[in-house]
């Protein structure tokens, strides 16, 4: 394999791994507070959908980045509402979100624009176009450096810049400040917080809104980064594959980083060799499309680390019994 | 005594017709949707012909979930649709246990053989269509390697890559034909991100004309294809206007007029096995305005002069589901 091979199935690994890097992320302060998100799928598909149609009804992507997070926030709220405010089991308000998203979006679709569900294809303004980085063309003749910079770090749209950038600020909100102590003490420990005379509504309500507003912003590359438009059930499980990527990641911004980039990887490698020859062995395409779920469930069972989840996950929080 | 049976026939012709007339008939698309653009549109686009032309009415029905097929089958039956139509391979199984069921309604399935004696089964040929769009691919391209996304792994998708890899080494026997199959789930038919990376990994390893058997995440593919300047090619319905002079043809399916004739026929549907081939035009590519400049002249002669051949016999293409095995890949 040649540089240029690796730095396209790495320059692949980015754009799939963009998607599942924001889901986690979102998913990471949801879980973190306390609060499970099986929905992360729907309030993807939720956005891809808003942002796909804004962005062709207006032209303008921007438009639509934002519709597409209204889309995913709205759908963060009443999960907000059944989970926090009414005490609701957290799992069943997540799924009822996947299947709410799952037909709401075909519907409003298919009323809006009568294509069965998907929005008409984008094109110039209204899809997000590669940006070129300063000096990407005049490096590009220095070698490693060059190729480097110019297939792999350069060329990608600006969410993608937007996701990386959210992993050390995530890291520094949760770790470094006071939000993200109080954040993290309320997925552990919630009457203790309340103890000390902060509202763990308030905190809980915050993280599903950050959850809300990253899964936004997943819809939005899915449907006007990566393709031109939505079509139904687009998200094909990545929210679920980001939730594994979190049990991963064990609930940290960075190893989030690093788990949902290798997801990716293995996607790519996926994508770009069907059948796997290793000397006489061969491995089917399909082994390698099973090992996120695989690496996960031995994550799980403890062989490598042990993944313990936020001790106050998915209990609603009663102030007095 | 001939007389007599006669008669008796035509008054058993006319009461079917008689009550052909009150019973609608009835469609049921696969879990792609109506609208993909494809396999499931072209379905559509038959029974709106039918519609147009005689004015009756149909029911219709789309599929959510594998889990409704039965539901939805039993239902249509129970109100007295006829014939049902159904597209796709996906409810052989569930309509085999059902047909014995519901003996006084036809019912008709596209892409699946069902033995049994009130369905119609409607299988094509569409290694012959993928053998012509193969052979265009070949001559078009300029690196001499085309590229082949099918959606969900399946016998059915891997006939079309077959008929495609066979019409392209027919062309030109160095061509070199990368494939890729985007999964193995239902999902893999609406993944238009992945088909999208799937089309990129090709056109790195040189691809320079893309076919995309794969429901919308065809899209995908046809999107990437002409993102990167490259060109693709369509399957199903006619795809040559998603993409102006950037898809080079479409493998065309003709599953509007299976279904058409399934409606006209109505309640007096015969029976059995019908293959679409190209003898019956029942595949084909497609030309119109939008490809008009991409296909060349000696592209059309020596695709429609193989078309001919193959319509004549002189050239057999390989159905890979007879063995499961291509002989050439």
């Amino acid at each position: 394999m040649d540089l240029m091979t690796a730095l396209q199935i790495l320059d692949s690994t980015v754009r799939l791994g963009t998607p599942l890097l924001l889901a986690c992320l979102a998913g990471l302060y949801s879980e973190r507070a306390g609060i499970f998100d099986i929905g992360l799928e729907g309030k993807m598909l939720m956005a891809a959908f808003f942002s796909g149609a804004v962005a062709f009804v207006t032209g303008s992507v921007w438009l639509g980045l934002i519709a597409g997070i209204a889309g995913a926030m709205s759908l963060a709220v009443v999960h907000g509402l059944a989970s926090i405010t009414f005490r609701g089991n957290q799992l069943i308000s997540g799924v009822a979100i996947n299947f709410l998203a799952s037909g709401l979006t075909v519907l409003i679709g298919q009323k809006w624009f009568a294509l069965g569900g998907r929005t008409p294809a984008l094109s110039g303004e209204g899809r997000f176009q590669p940006i070129v980085l300063p000096f990407a063309d005049s490096l590009r003749d220095v070698p490693v450096i060059g190729p480097v910079y110019y297939e792999l770090i350069s060329g990608h749209t600006a969410l993608v810049y937007v996701a990386f950038a959210a992993v050390p600020i995530s890291w520094w909100l949760l770790f470094r400040t006071r939000f993200g102590l109080r954040l993290r003490a309320v997925g552990e420990n919630p009457a203790a917080v309340d103890t000390a005379g902060i509202s763990v509504t308030r905190l809980r309500y915050a993280a599903v809104a950050i959850a809300g507003l990253l899964t936004g912003i997943a819809g939005a590359y899915l449907a006007t980064g990566l393709s031109a438009g939505f079509v139904k059930e687009m998200t094909a499980g990545r929210g679920f594959i980001a939730l594994a990527a979190l049990i991963f990641a064990k609930w940290r911004p960075v190893p989030a980083l690093g788990a949902t980039m290798l997801f990716g990887l293995l996607e790519a490698v996926a994508n770009r060799y069907q059948n796997i020859d290793l000397g006489g062995v061969v491995i089917p395409v399909q082994a390698m499309q099973a090992l996120p779920y695989v690496l996960t469930v031995i994550i799980l069972a403890g062989f490598v680390g042990k993944a313990i989840p936020p001790r106050a996950g998915g209990e609603p929080y009663v102030k007095e019994r | 005594m001939p007389v007599m049976t006669h008669l008796l026939g035509a008054a058993a012709t006319l009461a079917l017709t008689a009550g052909g007339a009150l019973a609608d008939p009835a469609l049921i698309f696969d879990l792609g949707g109506k609208f993909d653009k494809s396999f499931n549109e072209a379905a559509f686009n038959g029974a709106q012909r039918w519609k147009a032309e005689t004015g009756g009415s149909y029911k219709e029905l789309e599929m959510q979930s594998e889990a409704q097929r039965e539901q939805a089958l039993r239902r249509l039956a129970e109100t007295g649709a006829n014939p049902i139509v159904m597209t796709g391979f996906a409810f052989g199984d569930v309509l085999n246990t059902i047909a014995p069921d519901y003996p006084d309604t036809k019912f008709a399935i596209i892409d699946a053989v069902v033995d049994q004696p009130n369905v119609r089964s409607v299988v094509f040929h569409e290694e012959q269509g993928s053998y012509l769009v193969g052979m265009m691919a070949a001559m078009a391209s300029k690196t001499g390697t085309v590229g082949f996304v099918g959606g969900m792994d399946i016998p059915l998708i891997r006939k079309f890559a077959c008929g495609y890899v066979q019409g392209a080494k027919a062309a030109n026997p160095e061509v070199k034909v990368i494939q890729n199959m985007t999964g193995t789930t239902p999902a893999a038919w609406a993944d238009p991100v992945k088909g999208g990376e799937l089309a990129k990994a090709q056109i790195a390893q040189g691809a320079d004309v893309i076919y995309a058997a794969a429901g919308s995440t065809g899209l995908g593919v046809l999107q990437a294809a002409t993102d990167e300047g490259i060109l693709s090619i369509g399957v199903d319905s006619n795809q040559n206007h998603l993409h102006p002079g950037k898809v080079l043809t479409s493998m065309i399916k003709r599953v509007d007029i299976s279904v058409y004739e399934a409606f006209t026929a109505g309640a007096a549907l015969e029976t059995g096995m019908i293959a679409m081939d190209l003898a019956k035009d029942g595949v084909g590519y497609a030309l119109d305005e939008h490809n008009a400049a991409l296909v060349t002249p000696e592209m059309k002669a020596a695709v429609d002069a193989a078309a001919a051949r193959i319509v004549a016999g002189e050239v057999t293409v390989h159905d890979y589901m007879t063995d499961n095995t291509c002989p050439v890949n």
